[in-house]
């Protein structure tokens, strides 16, 4: 697909490193010249320096013949407009970044009228993260296949756990088949693992589940804890205000600590029900005198990376049992420790995944096979979501008959709406969505899996 | 440095140049040429596809190459694919000489041109195929034609190889994929070539080389599509009818032309071409060139009796300016017996070279527009210090970086041709008398400080001939070994422009940190 990205802030570089390696067609569009020009010395793209609103500017980007413009410079007002303007010069789709919620309700009215095909919201996205993270206390991380039927969770085998000293195929039998262990860190390493493979104490696990199921599932092993009640919120912004506001509507009890008084104030009117309180949250006093110690929860979103990472290690420390912190810079997230349930989220990752997976859905039915793509631990292992379309001669075949590629599994089967965990009698149909998890890169179609 | 990734884009290159080899294995064949002469392309084409192969096997760290690694690679690999592509003339005993082997394959490769060989008549068809063949391999640079074939990678540090082998200050991409980018160049650039083979075979063939009138057709397209020069008949392009002469003297113009500009021409889009101000004053300077020339060689017609009518002085004018100007080094007769005026011209023209982005060498149009814009603005600045620069290139604001670069590039360009220079007034050949035969007679010239400058500059900008001793329809053979290895690497200076070799040669490049 021929691709305009406009705006090379973190959010742009992000969607401009993972969609350069599908074999779109790509060009990008910034103010700064430094910076468009460092980034085609690094990637195979090329740049507009510019205006991203000036017709001028998209024109000599290409914009006439594009399938897709992304805009997703800092300014909401400018990314309508850029939306506009690439539509007016002949662009398929187009996608804006708008993160002022007063503009959140006329999102509708923006896509009809001004022909805007997708709005993201990064805060609003990562919220809706972190309250996922939320509501299941024993997982610490959680992606979705096939419109979330699928879900993909990674636990610790903690002590006590019944996955600890099971082999793969007697935990199938323990547990019906209704999950599928997909990859397994242990030690820094990533396994594929095997019928024989053996589950340790302190072994992280990924595995799909049917997303119906996956409380069941998480009891059934003895992982589902008791749930969150008390939440504290370090940082009343925009990711504090929309995760405040959907953590109030299911009945957390949420308690914010802002340090601006104004927003603070701004916050208490907008959401009644939660106590707002005016303090520096990144103060352990401050958090102590709160209640840290009472707190199920804790999530840190003030604007400083180092201050929200130490924060939420006091309350790890404290008692909490799951903190969340909002993290931008990457090589920061190796500080936090998931087997501590000390997780972090990035916007800026949220909202390119968000705009990637529907780049993706539009490339598919140009003709690509994946539809998802996630990148886990770190980006050593891929999952991918496929559509078995033309006919091959590997359907209908047993799994167990096929000859499939080392560290390579099959994780998830949806046909017909209906979600199926493999075993080595189950098959693959024309017309299935295939769920993949591999460690070897650039699968871009299920034919690759086999040998 | 990443070794181990280096060796496996020279291990493909390796194998490109081994499969390269069956053209002229191909020629030798159809030729029905004696066993020796086939050997000589089968053995080195199996070497290098062999090396390249075991080159693949080690896996490398990181997949990635940084620019500096990039720029080595280039350089490396230039000089490897010399080292190599010299062996076929060793074995079938044509020129018996490794370092004058090298001379030559370095010259085809870097399209200088410039020959050790006395009488061209006493090679092969193969040989001289192969020796054509690598100057339009050259041309074009042989990384961006490898990149056409190796898959693409996540990370664009190809940008970087492109960079280093394509010609001018500033260079881009046509369109987002480096992939279609190359693709896009190289049809262009064969389609040009073989546009001028169908031209150069309508013509009537050249009395004595009747059988040979189609190939020595390819072998001219050959040599003026990579602007390189390699003569394959006594006297360059003497012997060829007028109108041929006029074809390659226009098809020279037409590869001193930026590339860009015939895809912008493919795609409709003529008002950005007359825009173009290096492609004005590409045309600009080759009219009063050829002008100059002409009035100087008219006025002197009395004095040479091989020029006869007007028209003659005016192709051959037209035709020397094309070839110099294009930096390809062909000529229609010695133009080292013109009047001075004519030969200043021509001098200056072989600093200069065509447009940046063409196959031609020379320090490139643009670059010497900017240097004139890049001073004005500093006299204007010492005249008036509350003066603001602000000078237009292209239709875009210069900027004092871009300015700064390409006087830094002049700069060392002139001091890597003085030192070459320098290096060959230490050659025991100066003093020494050289007979050369041409159209205007027979005569002798000494060998001293003109013939080397020429020599040098006519290395450093990928022409091949310069004047007196190295002029024309003479040749390098004479030079001692040191001074032709240095020839070499100055050739190569000129076609990488300057960086991938200096950096080659910089111990800091192998250093850990």
């Amino acid at each position: 697909m021929k691709i305009i990205i406009v705006g090379m802030g973190m959010i742009g570089k992000t969607i401009l490193e993972n969609l350069i390696g599908e074999g779109h067609t790509i060009t990008i569009v910034d103010e700064n010249k430094e910076k468009v020009e460092s980034l085609i010395e690094k990637y195979d793209t090329l740049g507009v320096v510019g205006n991203g609103a000036c017709l001028d500017v998209q024109l000599e980007a290409g914009a006439k013949n594009a399938d897709m413009v992304i805009v997703v410079t800092g300014s909401d007002e400018l990314n309508i407009m850029t939306c506009m303007v690439a539509k007016k010069a002949g662009a398929k789709s187009t996608i804006a970044r708008v993160r002022n919620p007063l503009y959140r309700k006329q999102t509708e009215e923006m896509k009809e009228e001004l022909g805007i095909s997708m709005v993201v919201n990064p805060e609003r996205e990562t919220a809706n993260e972190i309250f996922n993270l939320l509501s299941l206390p024993s997982i610490s991380d959680i992606e979705h296949f096939a419109m979330g039927r699928v879900s993909l969770v990674e636990v610790v085998a903690t002590e006590g756990c019944a996955l600890v000293g099971e082999t793969l195929i007697s935990l199938g039998q323990k547990l019906k088949n209704k999950v599928l262990i997909c990859a397994v860190q242990r030690n820094g390493e990533v396994i594929i693992p095997t019928g024989e493979f053996l589950i340790q104490e302190g072994d992280k696990i990924s595995f799909t589940a049917d997303t119906k199921d996956l409380g069941d599932c998480l009891t059934e092993i003895h992982l589902n804890k008791r749930p969150f009640k008390n939440v504290m919120i370090v940082g009343g912004g925009r990711i504090g205000y929309y995760l405040t506001e959907k953590l109030a509507q299911k009945k957390f009890r949420v308690k914010v600590i802002e340090n601006n008084e104004e927003q603070a104030e701004e916050m208490a009117e907008l959401l009644p029900s939660v106590s707002v309180v005016y303090g520096d949250g990144t103060q352990h006093s401050v958090l102590t005198e709160e209640g840290i110690e009472a707190m199920d929860a804790f999530v840190a979103l003030t604007g400083s990376d180092e201050a929200n990472i130490i924060a939420s290690i006091f309350a790890n420390r404290s008692g909490v049992r799951k903190t969340v912190a909002q993290v931008k810079n990457d090589e920061l997230t190796n500080m936090l420790d998931s087997e501590q349930y000390l997780l972090g989220v990035s916007p800026k990752h949220i909202a390119a995944s968000k705009i990637i997976s529907y780049v993706r859905a539009i490339a598919n039915s140009e003709g690509s096979n994946v539809i998802t793509l996630y990148r886990l631990v770190q980006n050593k292992v891929e999952a991918l979501e496929f559509v078995a379309k033309a006919e091959e001669k590997f359907y209908n075949v047993p799994l167990k008959d096929l000859q499939i590629k080392k560290d390579c599994l099959i994780a998830c089967i949806i046909r017909k709406g209906e979600v199926i965990i493999p075993n080595g009698l189950s098959h693959i149909e024309q017309g299935d969505n295939v769920v993949v998890v591999t460690t070897h890169k650039n699968f871009d179609d299920l034919t690759d899996l086999f040998i | 440095m990443n070794y181990k990734k280096i060796g496996k884009i020279l291990g493909k290159i390796m194998i490109m140049e081994g499969i390269l080899m069956f053209a002229p294995l191909l020629v030798s064949l159809i030729y029905r040429e004696t066993a020796r002469n086939v050997l000589a392309f089968v053995i080195p084409a199996l070497v290098l596809v062999g090396i390249g192969f075991l080159l693949q096997i080690p896996k490398s760290q990181r997949e990635t190459l940084y620019q500096k690694e990039g720029f080595a690679l280039v350089a490396v690999s230039w000089i490897v694919m010399s080292l190599f592509g010299a062996i076929p003339f060793v074995i079938n005993r044509e020129i018996p000489n490794y370092i004058n082997a090298c001379f030559e394959i370095m010259s085809g490769f870097t399209t200088t041109g410039a020959s050790i060989l006395e009488d061209v008549t006493l090679l092969s068809h193969s040989s001289l195929f192969w020796r054509s063949f690598s100057h339009w391999i050259g041309g074009m640079g042989i990384l961006v034609f490898i990149l056409i074939f190796i898959p693409e990678s996540k990370e664009g540090s190809s940008m970087h190889l492109l960079r280093a082998e394509s010609p001018g200050p500033q260079v881009g991409k046509l369109v987002s994929k480096m992939k279609v980018t190359t693709r896009i160049l190289y049809l262009i650039y064969a389609g040009l070539t073989v546009l001028e083979i169908v031209l150069l075979m309508l013509d009537k063939p050249v009395a004595g080389y009747e059988k040979d009138k189609y190939f020595f057709s390819i072998l001219t397209a050959f040599g003026s599509a990579g602007t390189g020069g390699f003569g394959m008949m006594p006297g360059s392009m003497e012997l060829m009818n007028p109108y041929s002469q006029y074809v390659i003297a226009v098809f020279l113009l037409l590869f001193g032309c930026n590339f860009t500009i015939y895809y912008l021409l493919l795609i409709g889009k003529i008002k950005h071409v007359l825009k173009s101000e290096e492609l004005r004053t590409y045309f600009g300077l080759v009219f009063v060139a050829v002008l100059v020339v002409f009035l100087s060689v008219y006025n002197n017609l009395s004095a040479m009796p091989q020029i006869s009518s007007g028209e003659e002085a005016f192709r051959h004018s037209l035709f020397q300016v094309a070839s110099l100007i294009s930096t390809t080094g062909f000529s229609t007769t010695d133009f080292n017996v013109w009047p001075s005026v004519a030969q200043t011209v021509l001098i200056l023209l072989m600093f200069t070279g065509a447009m940046a982005g063409s196959t031609a060498g020379g320090m490139k149009l643009s670059r010497i527009v900017i240097a004139f814009k890049g001073m004005y603005v500093n006299v204007r600045k010492t005249i008036n210090p509350r003066y603001v620069p602000k000078t237009k290139f292209e239709g875009k604001v210069l900027e004092e970086k871009t300015t700064n670069s390409v006087l830094a590039f002049i700069t060392l360009y002139v001091f890597i041709l003085m030192f070459t220079v320098l290096v060959l007034s230490f050659d025991p050949i100066n003093q020494q008398a050289v007979t050369v035969t041409s159209d205007a007679g027979v005569y002798t010239v000494q060998h001293g400080f003109f013939s080397n400058f020429s020599a040098a500059l006519a290395c450093i900008s990928n022409i091949g001939p310069g004047f007196e001793a190295v002029g024309p329809y003479a040749s390098y053979v004479a030079f001692s070994p040191l001074s032709k290895i240095v020839l070499m690497l100055t050739m190569l200076v000129g076609r990488l422009e300057i960086l991938p070799v200096l950096i080659l040669f910089t111990p800091k490049t192998y250093r850990k940190s």
